[in-house]
């Protein structure tokens, strides 16, 4: 009896049709694809991406040359130069961070006593030719100035849990 | 003279209409694989290039076209471009039999069903001299594997059709397509369906396609007897390939389904409201069926291992076939049913 039972269902192709089943129940469902360059998942606000150089709401940048970042890097991806301006106050002329050797762990900003250097939550970027890994502060200064906004935004986000 | 000419310019100009009908369906049977599965998996599938991914196939033609041929140094030069041309041209020269509609046919052939299965088993000579030429381990396992799949197949295959042509008592497509005349009952799926079952399953071993694609087998032979083939080479074996899944479901669709008849024939009401769709109509939606089923079962099944292969092939399938034409004997002997009274 079994075996006529089995002969039956292996003729029908009843495991097949089954198969076939479950392949059309998935065709009909919601796809749950992110188009990413269009869609995007959320980021945390923690999220260690690019890094920038803010400036204060009046336009003055928050780097006072401490060295402090340079410092902690472990991964030694921070070189900066200091010279005092003509107002006195003490700024860097040099503040460049090699993407190529930092690891995004965040002690910088961790760091610095101004908040000036941060990370931001960008993590699609690319770099297209040889050297451009070398972020200066100018460049620095204007992804700061570009995302501020979302910049403060993340900060004022996790405040409460520093 | 001149009614010569003219002869010959009619039949050119046919073929060349049948051969960009069948371009266009290649091309978007390509874009259609890649989203059923797609969809299959719960993804998008392509959808950058054009409106929803439309110009895909276009993109990809292009890019094959563009790309270097490379000739292994120690192949065959010579076999090793003609290979690809012998499979696109026996996948080509298969349809010159069949009819599209009543009447609407290249060659009409009193043998188009033995000529159909002979050019049929032509196709693997492309793909041995591919995996022999190449002279590439992989591509001669790939080879070996189509051509001994193909050959065992064939015989299932033509056993099924010997039931076909025993219950039209013809070889003529359009004459198999005419017996099946009045209503859906009467196409030959219902008396000869353990037959339209091994034609079918044997049509996609036949064609090197998913869950019988060993010859390819990537996991195990990298990409079987095309791996060493590139550019337009390549894209002869993918034309081939997707031009003699198209064809097998057609002769599907004319052999067991009535081809261009509507299925609501003898159907009071529903029979002269359809009166007005083509027949080339209804036949191409039985094809597009079966080309549907093709790209469901490659998302559907895994890959059968090379003996379930040769035992379904031998042991299941030929003596199943045997067995109908028994049966079908009888029938046409004793004039059963509607379909052979």
């Amino acid at each position: 009896m079994r075996r006529l039972l089995r002969f039956i269902k292996t003729f029908s192709l009843y495991d097949l049709l089954v198969g076939l089943k479950v392949t059309n129940k998935y065709f009909w469902k919601k796809k749950f694809t992110i188009l990413y360059p269009e869609e995007k998942t959320p980021v945390s606000p923690r999220f260690r991406g690019l890094h920038a150089l803010r400036r204060y709401p009046n336009g003055e940048e928050r780097c006072i040359a401490c060295k402090l970042c340079e410092a902690v890097c472990p991964a030694l991806a921070i070189s900066i130069d200091s010279e005092p301006r003509e107002d006195g106050s003490r700024r860097t002329t040099k503040y460049d961070i090699d993407l190529f050797k930092c690891i995004y762990c965040g002690f910088c900003e961790e760091a610095c006593p101004v908040d000036s250097i941060v990370l931001t939550n960008m993590s699609d970027y690319h770099i297209e030719n040889r050297g451009e890994n070398i972020m200066t502060k100018d460049k620095l200064l204007a992804i700061g100035d570009k995302y501020e906004e979302q910049i403060a935004r993340d900060r004022a986000e996790d405040k409460s849990y520093r | 003279m001149l009614d010569g000419i003219l002869l010959i310019a009619l039949i050119l100009i046919k073929i060349i209409a049948i051969v960009i009908g069948l371009v266009v369906c290649v091309l978007a049977l390509t874009y259609l694989e890649r989203k059923v599965i797609g969809y299959m998996h719960v993804r998008y599938g392509p959808n950058r290039v054009g409106p929803g991914g439309l110009l895909q196939a276009v993109a990809d033609t292009i890019k094959l076209l563009s790309k270097e041929i490379i000739v292994p140094t120690a192949s065959n030069k010579y076999l090793f471009v003609v290979a690809p041309m012998i499979t696109f041209g026996t996948a080509m020269i298969g349809w010159a039999v069949v009819p599209f509609d009543q009447g609407v046919v290249l060659a009409d052939l009193n043998a188009g069903v033995l000529y159909s299965l002979a050019i049929s088993s032509l196709g693997v000579y492309g793909i041995i001299v591919a995996g022999w030429a190449s002279n590439s381990k992989y591509a001669l396992f790939g080879a070996l594997r189509a051509a001994a799949q193909t050959i065992s197949y064939e015989i299932a295959m033509g056993f099924a059709l010997i039931c076909v042509m025993m219950a039209a008592g013809t070889l003529n497509f359009q004459s198999i397509v005419l017996h099946q005349t009045g209503s859906i009952w009467h196409w030959y799926v219902w008396p000869l369906l353990p037959m339209f079952m091994v034609f079918w399953i044997s049509g996609i071993a036949e064609t090197n396609r998913l869950p019988f694609d060993v010859a390819e087998g990537e996991s195990e032979i990298v990409a079987g007897f095309h791996v060493e083939y590139s550019g337009v080479t390549f894209a002869l074996f993918f034309f081939g390939e997707y031009a003699n899944m198209i064809l097998i479901s057609m002769l599907i669709s004319l052999m067991f389904l009535g081809g261009w008849l509507s299925p609501f024939q003898g159907v009071p009401y529903l029979e002269s409201w359809f009166a007005w769709v083509p027949g080339f109509v209804w036949l191409f939606l039985k094809a597009c069926f079966f080309v549907y089923c093709y790209l469901w079962f490659r998302a559907t099944f895994p890959r059968y291992r090379y003996d379930q292969i040769m035992r379904l092939g031998w042991k299941v399938f030929i003596p199943l076939t045997i067995l109908w034409v028994v049966v079908t004997a009888f029938l046409v002997h004793f004039h059963v049913g509607p379909w052979f009274s």
